[in-house]
């Protein structure tokens, strides 16, 4: 799927560093980023923050049907990760022995390709998780 | 709820399968000739038209469906609204048409829902249905519906012990459903061992665990008291229609095992219609995958948290059990053209509290409900019916 | 000179294809890898890239340095396998460990020698004080045409290190860089034009006039510029195009096989093209000792070699200045075998219609 650039460029903090933001005031962190905390909205107080790069894996599923620029991927890995600020985010998983992807497995973030395109596109890299 | 009252006067739908030689605005039409002629009224009488459709653009290039509906149906210049709600477009289409009714705006109205699914590949499907979920942060990091789905089944499998057998089941269930409906997409009975045996798509998901791409449409003609008592013999009533939305992407929610939005539209919905669960004699829930249907059951209310899994393997939602649930065939057996799903529910419905359901009747059915799931949970519609004659 | 290297880090990815396997689906004797002294090498995933690779190693650098990455002036990225022709990875690479975006930054390319030619740049900016810190960086994929000779030594891998000018008791440096010398000259070994898929070489010309010629012209040179022996040096680092060359360069210039050993990383990776000395580099500080000496040298085709000398220092004893897993012990734990066309259909060498 062909990704237009400034949607990609735009979210490049969050893709590479997982940068999501915290409430100063009910203490409670997002990811991705919101403009508003959906617990304290206009009274709330966002500020960027890192994610940690750790955590452990909450769900997972084995992809054996792809959608369109994935489909030569297949099968993968993609769960939901429980990062250790309690987080919750979708990433694939990659790098690991397939009996070690399992529901509180201890996982870090890596840098990976998560689109390519066609050789006249951008790469859009960014996140996913590895067990460790 | 609130407002005037609302009955449904005329139904129908297009069969839903892989309609080659049926393009989107043939298959509408379709259905909304059908109910039109099962209502009595003619196309003149209509005073407005609200139609559900997730992904035209996508699959079919073709946008701006409300006009087109009403061009192909020869009654220009009636308004015409598309409302667009993933899954759930067809039920948020029906909750418009409702509330114009309620409201005492329209005296009678056409909703319908369609979708054409097979024009595309199945990857670029997959990549129209993900748009259902977090476009930003769950597709374009390689999700798909299957996958979503799969992430709240293991966390189901894990929290509740229920099985991939259990799962399978739903679709044994609503294969034999199927069977006995002339419009459904697979009209034939499959085995557990066939469920079991199938390849994975997303683990624990397997190929029959999963709805299926479809074309079709599916319509029904709306009135006040006032008019369905003058020209229909058999209505049925809408005594609740309720929506709940919940956050976009999976990850952002507390629990995997229930939708909250489900759970929340419901209450509503039982509060609007002042019943119970135990009320409802029969359902059309919304599976598109079989976890899908084993989750409503628990936040519906049908059973209890996290007894989904015994619930349907003590035969409670077949025909003849407690409540029947999915005699159409569900999304699984019947087909799953998106944007129709939310109206057909109401058909079946209606076909039923009507006494019309052959083969698949449940016995002396008076009160109904539906329920239909945007995305992985992000919005839910629930609507009851009841028999009013 | 009085600059030196605060920390490194290196990325080999997991996937593994076997020699034995490259032989086999192109008809070739059994051992052809093993004779050229690579059993198996390293192939980067589907996902991965000289880019990725890079990153890997940088992240691995930054932490262990417990610098704050902000003050870091300079990254440059050598490869001869960028994953675009024209757009920098070192953008990428100092975007991903948060040093944007005060610094400079750009892409080498001096075949498998632009690693080196980042360290030398980075040494010289931060003895000048136009920098306070330097990332050098050498990361490459497994480029090679399918069925040529090269394919049984082309691996992938990356290897980064943070260099800095000395702030007083060398207590912020794990290693001294004391000296550098290059050899360059015009010999067309090894090439790829600008739009060709994979590179080209001409076989045997590539060692005595090449390889040899310039690693040795390097080494005694800088033997001649600091007044040094082979003696002198606890471990030597060369470019490893293949298991063989690096011993029998050695042996050539006077060096015991024991001090090459800890340094030879191809027979289990592949050539790493531009992360290759410099994976040997971090395989030898993984256990160097201070005050232990150290001599590097590079080889890039077309062709040049940089020599460096270097002297262990205290500061590498520190906690968490080395990495958690040194560079064998974590080749050879982080592992995975694919076979040829797992390797060939990852590294997107085969032609279908989109």
């Amino acid at each position: 799927m062909v990704q237009a650039i400034s949607r990609i460029w735009r979210s490049i903090k969050q893709r590479y560093n997982l940068e999501g933001v915290h409430c100063e005031v009910c203490k409670e962190s997002f990811f991705p980023k919101r403009t508003i905390c959906p617990n304290c909205r206009r009274k709330g107080k966002l500020v960027d923050a890192k994610m940690p790069h750790t955590g452990k894996i909450y769900s997972y599923s084995l992809v054996y049907s792809a959608p369109a620029g994935f489909e030569y991927e297949v099968p993968y890995f993609v769960a939901i990760i429980e990062l250790d600020n309690k987080v919750k985010i979708f990433s694939q998983v990659v790098d690991s022995e397939v009996d070690k992807v399992k529901i509180g497995a201890k996982v870090k973030a890596v840098f990976r390709r998560v689109q390519a395109g066609k050789e006249e596109d951008v790469i859009a890299y960014g996140y996913k998780f590895t067990v460790v | 709820m609130k407002g005037k009252k609302v009955f449904v006067i005329g139904a129908g739908m297009s069969s839903f399968g892989e309609h080659w030689s049926s393009s989107l605005r043939e298959l509408i039409v379709d259905a909304a000739v059908k109910a039109i002629a099962d209502s009595k009224i003619e196309g003149k009488d209509l005073q407005a038209i609200y139609g559900g459709c997730m992904a035209s653009g996508q699959l079919t290039g073709q946008e701006h469906i409300g006009a087109l509906i009403a061009d192909y149906l020869g009654i220009n210049p009636l308004p015409s609204t598309r409302l667009e709600a993933a899954c759930a477009s067809g039920s948020v289409a029906l909750r418009n048409g409702i509330m114009a009714i309620a409201s005492g705006f329209y005296d009678v109205v056409a909703v319908g829902g369609v979708e054409k699914m097979t024009e595309v590949s199945t990857e670029l499907a997959s990549t129209a249905l993900g748009g259902a979920g977090d476009e930003e942060w769950e597709l374009f990091n390689g999700a798909t519906f299957p996958a979503l789905y799969a992430l709240m089944a293991r966390r189901h499998m894990l929290e509740y012990g229920t099985t991939e057998e259990q799962m399978a089941m739903v679709a044994v269930k609503n294969h034999a459903n199927g069977a006995k409906n002339p419009f459904a997409q697979y009209q034939k009975e499959i085995t557990l061992k066939q469920v079991m045996e199938s390849a994975y798509v997303a683990s624990p998901l397997k190929l029959f665990d999963c709805s299926p791409l479809s074309d079709g449409a599916a319509a029904v003609i709306l009135a006040s008291e006032e008019f369905a008592k003058k020209i229909c013999e058999k209505p049925v009533e809408f005594i609740a229609s309720s929506q709940a939305s919940d956050t976009i992407a999976l990850a952002n929610r507390k629990s995997f095992t229930s939708l909250k939005a489900t759970q929340v539209a419901s209450k509503e919905a039982f509060t609007q219609s002042g019943l119970k669960a135990k009320d409802i004699d029969v359902a059309e829930v919304h599976d598109c995958f079989t976890i899908a249907e084993l989750m409503a059951m628990e936040d519906i209310g049908f059973c209890e948290k996290g007894k989904s899994g015994k619930f349907i393997e003590a035969g409670e939602t077949k025909i003849g059990g407690s409540i029947p649930v999915n005699t159409s065939g569900g999304l699984k057996a019947c087909g799953h053209p998106v944007g129709a799903t939310g109206v057909k529910q109401v058909v079946e419905l209606t076909w039923q509290l009507r006494g019309d359901a052959n083969g698949r009747q449940v016995k002396g059915a008076e009160i109904g409900l539906t329920h239909n799931v945007g995305g992985s949970g992000a919005t839910s519609v629930i609507h009851i019916l009841k028999k009013a004659f | 000179m009085n600059v030196g290297i605060v920390s490194y880090g290196y990325y080999v990815p997991r996937l593994r294809v076997k020699t034995a396997d490259i032989a086999v689906a192109w008809n070739k004797e059994k051992d052809v890898g093993e004779a050229l002294g690579v059993k198996e090498k390293a192939v980067g995933a589907w996902d991965e890239d000289s880019c990725t690779f890079a990153v890997e190693a940088a992240r691995m650098a930054v932490q262990c340095s417990g610098i704050n990455s902000q003050e870091i002036g300079a990254i440059y990225v050598g490869s001869e396998s960028k994953p675009y022709a024209v757009k920098p990875s070192a953008t990428i690479v100092a975007e991903a460990i948060s040093a944007t975006p005060t610094l400079t930054a750009a892409d080498l390319e001096f075949a498998c020698k632009a690693g080196t030619a980042a360290m030398q740049m980075c040494m010289g900016m931060a003895e000048s004080g136009m920098i306070k810190y330097g990332l050098a960086i050498g990361s490459d994929t497994a480029q090679a045409q399918p069925g040529d000779a090269l394919e049984f030594t082309a691996g992938g891998g990356a290897a980064a290190v943070l260099i800095a000018k000395d702030s007083g008791g060398k207590a912020n440096l794990i290693a001294t860089l004391n000296d550098t010398y290059s050899f360059t000259t015009d010999t067309p070994d090894f090439w790829r034009r600008q739009h060709a898929e994979f590179p080209s070489h001409a076989g045997r010309f590539t060692g005595e006039p090449a390889y040899f010629k310039h690693v040795i012209g390097a080494v005694k040179g800088i033997f001649e510029k600091t007044g040094s022996t082979p003696k002198d040096y606890d471990y030597v680092v060369f470019h490893q195009p293949n298991g063989k060359f690096p011993t029998r360069v050695a042996k050539m210039l006077g060096f015991s096989d024991a001090s090459v050993k800890q340094g030879l990383i191809t027979p289990f990776i592949g050539n790493t093209y531009s992360g290759s000395s410099m994976i040997g580099l971090a395989s030898v500080l993984d256990v160097a000792k201070p005050g232990q000496k150290i001599l590097m040298c590079s080889y890039g085709s077309g062709s040049g070699s940089d020599a460096f000398t270097l002297t262990v220092e205290k500061g590498i004893e520190k906690p968490g200045k080395r990495p958690s897993e040194s560079v064998l012990d974590y080749i050879n734990r982080n592992k995975e075998y694919t076979s040829y066309v797992g390797y060939i259909r990852n590294r997107n060498k085969i032609k279908h219609l989109e």
